[in-house]
């Protein structure tokens, strides 16, 4: 069974998804929800040792052989982005289960986990395929499910929330469409690895650089890159909280994953970095993104925005990462994909616990959190320090390994922009604790009391886990720096 | 909705064309292997047949003729035909979806009945998907979806 792995982690939810819209039942949902992304995360470790110590696994679907059928093709990598995705969603899964009956009206609950196991098997099947035009049909999976998951949201503000998304969303994912077609019609092959051996012949061609363009471009709406992100703060704001705690996880990492396999592995580095000024041009909005982000989540006195506009900000630390064009890049913008997705879930975990007991996600409600909910609150500060990057922590691994990355580079300004970025999120946290510590609860919200034992559950495991990549960092650290040079490797 | 009872031509030509657009739709979808056609286009043909049949007869006839209720299931059961078939070539010991493990002795006829059951899920999964569109559309602010 252990060869159809790779297969399996995909088709876990995808098989779950019509079995929970059949069942109609909220419970067997969460339950099918829960089974599903404990399967595809058990089966992506798995993979995961399967491929450090034994190299790439490839699968051959419909057993055609590649480069003439559609391939699954595991390494370090998306290895290592599809562990982080599963264990994402099984980490939300806990508190879905209160959030989603407190913020969901009960007939519609089931279709929210059919659709959330339809955006789960989406986003894995990016990261397991080895085929570019796969990488779209699951682009898509997920982006629909995401659209209408995002529709659920408790006000009717979500419904443009999603429909903003729709539209950006449509327009990113053509213009890969559009792109990888380009690729096809210069290459006459979809498998990454055929692409990425016929493609230096056509590095002149003009039909080349304009997929380039076009690929990067519909990408950078996926990622949400600055100016790119208008769809992402009120997609994330307006969503039901376990939709945001997964999607701010998940989504935007895995379009950061397929930026670093198109530009490392499929293009190949010589074109989109040494032929094409991607790389500087990535820098650049990066670097404009950190401070940008940092900056307008400073201002809000939404928590959910204000966790938004942060997340804009660390896009362009991953961004950045990637876009240096080097294997140290590669490595430390994966490290930040898994730092910030365990750091980031967190803390709209907090936020959507806030919401279940004081029902506001005004910063208001933040008052005098740390006497109200203790444990919560020190989850806050935990995965808050995480994001800052505070040693010990998940975030300054990550945070770590970048700085390293752009000294060895001499990226001056962009690690400056760096820290400085790091330093405003100082003060977006700050400013959360400063609320929870010092401030007199707002006796006008009523609180129901209760933090679901879920929702404690997917918390603690939450902050541990940052708190355990900051201490124990060597394994991930390890299999990060295998993906970077694995994806260099590839693409020679 | 439903037409004046004096558009006789309409009401007639519609009765007359309903049955064979739907013989049309499950020939365009087992003749895919064949020829030009499969799932997605038969599911489309066959789901215009009921569409056809709500605009001349109105929402509440069609929904007669197929319950929104039934297509609710339908729509997931293609899929899970779909994939099924996949998982059957699984435990039949070959990679997902080779369908030369249905018939060893015949790769050709497994990949035959393969082909005909994946497509016979995306028919059943485009049509209700269809149909469905077309009732939460044409019957928006009247029922629950």
């Amino acid at each position: 069974m252990m060869q159809h792995a790779p297969a399996l982690i995909v088709l876990i939810p995808m098989l779950l998804a019509p079995l929970v819209a059949m069942l109609r039942s909220p419970g067997a949902g969460w339950a099918l929800f829960t089974a599903g992304a404990a399967g595809s995360f058990a089966l992506s470790i798995l993979v995961l040792e399967q491929v450090w110590s034994g190299g790439v696994v490839s699968y051959a679907m419909g057993g055609w052989v590649p480069p003439f059928g559609i391939e699954y093709r595991i390494d370090l990598a998306n290895g290592l982005v599809l562990a982080v995705v599963s264990g994402i969603a099984l980490l939300v899964a806990p508190f879905a289960r209160a959030s989603v009956a407190h913020e969901i009206s009960e007939p519609r609950q089931y279709l929210f986990y059919a659709c959330m196991l339809l955006c789960l098997c989406g986003l894995l099947g990016i990261a397991a395929t080895g085929d570019a035009f796969n990488v779209f049909v699951f682009l898509e999976i997920s982006s629909l499910s995401a659209y209408g998951l995002i529709a659920m949201g408790r006000s009717r503000r979500a419904l443009l929330a999603s429909f903003q998304y729709l539209v950006m969303g449509t327009v990113g994912g053509t213009f890969l469409l559009i792109g990888i077609g380009l690729l096809y019609a210069v290459t006459g092959t979809l498998n990454m690895a055929d692409i990425a051996e016929r493609l230096p012949a056509t590095y002149d061609s003009r039909v080349t650089h304009a997929a380039v363009a076009f690929i990067f471009v519909g990408l950078s709406i996926k990622v949400a890159l600055f100016p790119l992100h208008q769809w992402l703060p009120s997609a994330y704001a307006e969503a039901p909280s376990a939709v945001t705690a997964f999607m701010a996880a998940t989504a935007t990492k895995v379009a950061a994953y397929a930026m670093l396999r198109f530009a490392d592995t499929v293009l190949g580095e010589a074109l989109v970095f040494e032929q094409l000024p991607v790389g500087e041009i990535g820098v650049l909005l990066a670097c404009v993104a950190m401070i940008a982000g940092s900056l307008v989540a400073i201002f809000q006195q939404d928590l959910k925005l204000l966790l938004a506009y942060s997340s804009l900000a660390q896009i362009g630390y991953i961004v950045l990462g990637i876009a240096l064009g080097t294997a140290d890049g590669a490595s430390a913008g994966l490290l930040h994909v898994v730092a910030h997705a365990v750091v980031k879930c967190g803390l709209f975990v907090v936020a959507g616990v806030v919401i279940y007991r004081l029902g506001s996600e005004r910063l208001d409600a933040l008052n005098g959190l740390a006497l109200r909910m203790p444990g919560v609150f020190a989850a806050l500060v935990i995965c808050g320090m995480g994001l800052v990057g505070v040693p010990a922590t998940a975030g300054f691994v990550s945070k770590w390994a970048l700085l390293q990355a752009l000294i060895a580079e001499q990226a001056w300004v962009a690690a400056f922009t760096m820290l400085g970025s790091s330093l405003m999120a100082v003060i977006y946290i700050g400013v959360l604790i400063e609320r929870a510590v010092f401030r007199a609860p707002d006796t006008s919200l009523s609180d129901t009391g209760i933090t679901p034992l879920g929702a404690k559950l997917s918390l603690a495991a939450l902050a541990v886990l940052t708190v355990l990549i900051g201490l124990w960092s060597d394994p991930i650290a390890q299999i990060a720096n295998g993906a970077g040079a694995g994806l260099f490797e590839a693409g020679r | 909705m439903a037409l004046q009872h004096d558009q006789v031509v309409l009401r007639i030509v519609t009765k007359l064309l309903a049955p064979l657009i739907m013989v049309f739709g499950l020939y365009v979808q087992f003749h895919g292997d064949f020829g030009p056609g499969g799932g997605f286009q038969a599911g489309v043909i066959f789901a215009s047949a009921v569409i056809l049949y709500g605009l001349v007869f109105g929402l509440d006839a069609a929904r007669a003729v197929i319950p929104p209720r039934t297509l609710r299931l339908l729509a997931p059961l293609g899929v899970l035909l779909y994939a099924g078939t996949g998982v059957l070539t699984l435990l039949l010991g070959e990679n997902f979806l080779s369908y030369n493990a249905i018939d060893p002795a015949h790769p050709a006829k497994g990949q035959h009945y393969g082909i005909l059951a994946v497509e016979l899920g995306v028919g059943i999964t485009v049509a209700s998907v269809m149909m469905l569109l077309f009732f939460a559309f044409a019957g928006r602010g009247k029922v629950k979806a």
